[in-house]
């Protein structure tokens, strides 16, 4: 038997926390400081060092970042919150721990035991009594894969602006920003800000989605504004935006030296004879965010499809899920950015307390959220993308299944959807458990709506920290 | 909507998983016209949650035991056309005692099965890790079964299917047998889906998990009962686990009945990396809750046959409901009460091992050959109408 590390308790019995917010980026803090304002004894659990999440994501102190604001749209809001969240963890009233991956949700007699690792690194685990559970576990880059995808150089594009954000490094000199979704134009913003030079931002779309619905985009002036910063910074670098196309091809031996562009036609169908190469030493490519959503899933949480395809938390208007005692805020709930996840953050918050918040808070969800419909909307990947597939190209790349293998399964082994099809390939097995190829291999998979991707295991776990057991369990 | 077949069906299977594909393959292989029908897709239940076990170890002599001798005999043939498709692998069963009591156990299990064809080779302590390298120091000793073997069982159910279909077989996933159609004599007639007729003198229920319910469709009572399991899955390793590797509890654990949550590390490499750690047995009905105390028994277990695993990650877990009947035998063959329905369900763990055997004998039944087993032992009317389900 492997001897067990003594495991340190969290919180006695007798001092479960009132809520466990499980992710620090926007929503999650957000929440938490409220919370605790509310009188709520809160942790608050990241897998990463710090607080701020993916969005907030900023440089390690070692780096001597002097102007961590000027990688940030609305850095000052992050300190804010940052500052409150200190002012409460003083008073004893939010812990934050950092460096906590939680795996696991249990559904207790009196709440929730969260399930935590404390990476292979501490190689322990704890366990976290909690009368109930916010989900603030934000989202994941969706990527389409397209031939020469696995080069070295070629980044998502939330992964470049990570880069930019913790390591103020580039990911190459001169970079191609592809795929589709407003983090384009932030990441293309980001890197030319940075000293890269952009020569294309190449978007799947044609943005006419925003423009059918203008009164949506006008409720939300802050969003224009946004928008139109980014568009500055790109049109005084030069930078050309390429709308209905796509990169359909990354060129390079060892590692990305130029990609393809082509056109789309409106269903996403590469258009013949409209090639053109551009030179380039890195591609940041993404396809906007998928929710994060496989600790409530597990617990048989109701979900919701959104305009986009992504599977999302189903919540009602106070933030609560279909399983009792567990909530959820930002982009678990349909990916609509920082601004909506902080005011869910503040509005789950007041739901837990059973305290009632602003009606203007209220309002502003509902515009914010009115927008992401609508940007979702505008994103969601025609089912033509598949054509700049070729049979030789990786789909999977953990487990390297190539597109031929998938079509082999759905044509000749009778899989129509994306379990099937990876029990048959292996297809999603590998490190990162299909979210990198998940939204590629349902489309492969048949026409089906994609439901949600079960992982009862969150992330994975030392198997020496599963044979310890949990801790402080009564 | 009602459609019709245009060439008339001998025989409808209900059940995609690797028991249904076997009966599709034999009995189209055997000439006859099979639609196979399944409310989900191809391995969708117990299959695609299963090791792929194909353990003559486990079985003391009797009716299970002799399925899986004749089930070796037809992987191996199987595996001639499929082997790599399929991911068969002759590796050998290594089951190992961690006391001198329970090595002499082993030791009369072992002759007991020597008896009827198993071959079983005593493993001293000093020779263990000639077979497993990394196995525990501190064992009393072994037995050795070459006999024993493992397939991916969802690409095991695929290629039979695909191969049945080459021969004419008709597969139809994501529909649901509503209905089972029977004559005014009672005989089965063909089932009805959500969609359509289908219209046969033969129905052989391949439901798996969910065979009771679809004999009650039938009118006949079959108390198949779900005993829920968890399988870890490591990240990839290199080969350090070359057989399957369990303890000797392992083959008591099968045999109980019991409601509780048993745990016997059942460990093994695959050749995708991964190592597979089952395998865990509870009756809780199709209660899918991660149960951490189940996950913290395998790991410990596993980590106590291999010390080097304590360091590995565990990358994900799955778990499935194993078919259950109370006395842990499959119904096999011809219902007594309902002329015309075939009961091929019900095998509870060893079902990946089991498929062969049990399509040939279904397809040999089919055509009115003498089945090459005595069928009685897992005759369906076996169970007193008062056996109960906890589903």
């Amino acid at each position: 038997m492997p001897t067990s590390p003594s495991e340190p308790v969290e919180a006695p019995q007798s001092a479960r926390y009132d809520l466990a917010v499980v992710g620090a980026g926007p929503a999650g803090l957000a929440a938490a400081v409220t919370a605790a304002d509310l009188g709520l004894r809160c942790v608050l659990l990241d897998g990463g060092r710090d607080t701020g999440g993916q969005y907030y994501r900023h440089p390690a102190p070692g780096l001597g970042a002097a102007r961590p604001d000027r990688l940030h749209h609305g850095w000052s809001v992050y300190t804010g919150l940052a500052d409150r969240l200190a002012a409460h963890e003083r008073a004893e009233r939010v812990r934050f721990r950092g460096g906590h991956q939680v795996w696991a949700l249990e559904r207790t007699a009196d709440g929730f035991a969260v399930h935590v690792t404390r990476g292979p690194e501490a190689a322990d685990r704890t366990t976290v009594p909690a009368r109930s559970v916010l989900l603030a576990t934000g989202a994941y880059e969706r990527q389409l894969p397209f031939p020469g995808w696995t080069l070295p150089g070629v980044v998502t594009a939330g992964g470049a602006q990570a880069m930019l954000k913790a390591g103020l490094v580039l990911p190459g000199r001169r970079i191609v920003v592809a795929g589709s979704g407003p983090l384009l134009l932030a990441a293309a913003s980001s890197l030319v800000t940075a000293g890269a030079e952009v020569p294309a931002v190449v978007e799947a779309t044609d943005y006419l989605g925003y423009a059918r619905r203008p009164g949506v985009l006008a409720a939300v002036p802050a969003k224009l504004v946004e928008g139109a910063g980014h568009g500055g910074v790109l049109l005084r670098h030069g930078v050309r935006l390429r709308p209905r196309s796509a990169v359909v091809e990354a060129h390079g031996t060892e590692r990305v030296t130029a990609v393809t562009v082509a056109r789309l036609d409106a269903e996403w169908r590469p258009v013949p004879g409209t090639e053109r190469r551009i030179d380039c030493d890195a591609v940041a490519v993404g396809h906007g965010l998928l929710p994060q959503i496989d600790l409530a899933t597990e617990l048989g949480a109701a979900t919701r499809t959104a305009p986009d395809g992504a599977v999302g938390l189903r919540v009602d208007a106070r933030l609560r899920t279909t399983v009792p005692g567990l909530w959820s805020a930002g982009e678990t709930n349909g990916v609509g950015g920082a601004d909506l996840a902080i005011v869910e953050g503040e509005l789950a918050a007041h739901a837990v307390a059973d305290r009632v918040p602003k009606p203007a808070l209220l309002r502003r969800r509902t515009r914010l959220r009115k927008f992401a419909e609508l940007m979702a909307a505008a994103h969601r990947p025609g089912p033509g993308w598949t054509g700049w597939l070729r049979p030789d190209t990786d789909v999977c790349r953990c487990e390297e299944v190539p597109v031929a293998r998938i079509r082999e399964a759905v044509d000749e082994l009778g899989a129509g959807d994306p379990r099937t099809v990876k029990l048959l390939t292996r297809a999603g097995m590998g490190w990162c458990q299909g979210r990198m190829c998940g939204p590629a291999v349902a489309c492969l998979a048949g026409p089906g709506e994609p439901g949600p991707d079960r992982r009862p295991l969150a992330c994975p776990v030392p198997l020496s920290q599963l044979a310890a057991g949990p801790s402080g369990e009564g | 909507m009602l459609k019709t077949q245009r060439p008339p069906l001998d025989v409808v299977v209900v059940g995609a998983g690797v028991v249904g594909a076997a009966c599709a393959y034999y009995a189209a292989r055997a000439g006859l016209t099979v639609a196979v029908v399944d409310r989900g897709p191809v391995a969708g239940g117990t299959t695609g949650a299963g090791e792929g076990n194909l353990l003559v170890s486990d079985k003391e002599p009797g009716p299970e035991l002799d399925l899986a001798l004749l089930s070796t005999r037809l992987w191996r043939e199987l595996a001639e056309r499929f082997g790599a498709a399929m991911e068969y692998e002759p590796k050998g069963g290594v089951v190992v005692s961690a006391t001198a009591a329970g090595q002499d156990a082993l030791r009369a299990f072992a002759a007991g099965q020597a008896a009827v064809g198993v071959t079983a080779e005593e493993v001293p302590a000093e020779r263990l890790r000639d077979l497993e390298p990394h196995l525990a120091p501190g064992l009393a000793g072994g037995f050795h079964y070459p006999q024993d073997a493992q397939v991916q069982p969802a690409l095991a159910a695929a290629h039979l299917l695909r191969e049945a279909r080459r021969m004419g077989a008709e597969l139809i996933t994501g529909e649901t047998v509503t209905a089972v159609l029977r004559g005014p004599d009672g005989a089965v007639r063909g089932v009805r889906t959500d969609r359509r007729r289908l219209d046969a003198p033969a129905v052989v229920n391949a439901a798996g998990t969910w065979g009771g319910e679809l004999a009650r469709l039938a009118g006949a009572h079959l108390p198949v009962m779900p005993r829920r399991g968890f399988v870890l899955v490591t990240e990839p390793l290199p080969r350090i686990v070359r057989h399957k590797v369990y303890a000797a509890d392992y083959v008591a654990d099968v045999a109980s009945g019991s409601a509780g949550l048993q745990t016997s590390a059942v460990v093994e490499g695959t050749p995708g990396g991964p190592v597979l750690i089952g395998a865990s047995r509870e009756r809780v009905g199709f209660d899918r809750t991660l149960s951490q105390e189940a996950l913290r028994r395998l790991a410990a277990q596993a980590a106590a046959l291999f010390p080097v695993l304590a360091d590995v990650t565990v990358m994900r877990t799955y778990r499935g409901f194993r078919p259950y009947l109370p006395d842990h035998l499959p119904a096999i063959g011809e219902d007594p009460r309902v002329p015309g329905l075939h009961h091929a369900c019900g095998h509870e763990g060893a079902g990946i091992g089991l498929a062969p055997a049990t399509g040939l004998l279904i397809s040999e039944q089919l055509t009115g050959k003498r089945p090459e087993l005595d069928l009685a032992p897992f005759r369906a009317d076996r169970f007193p109408a008062d056996t109960g389900t906890d589903a």
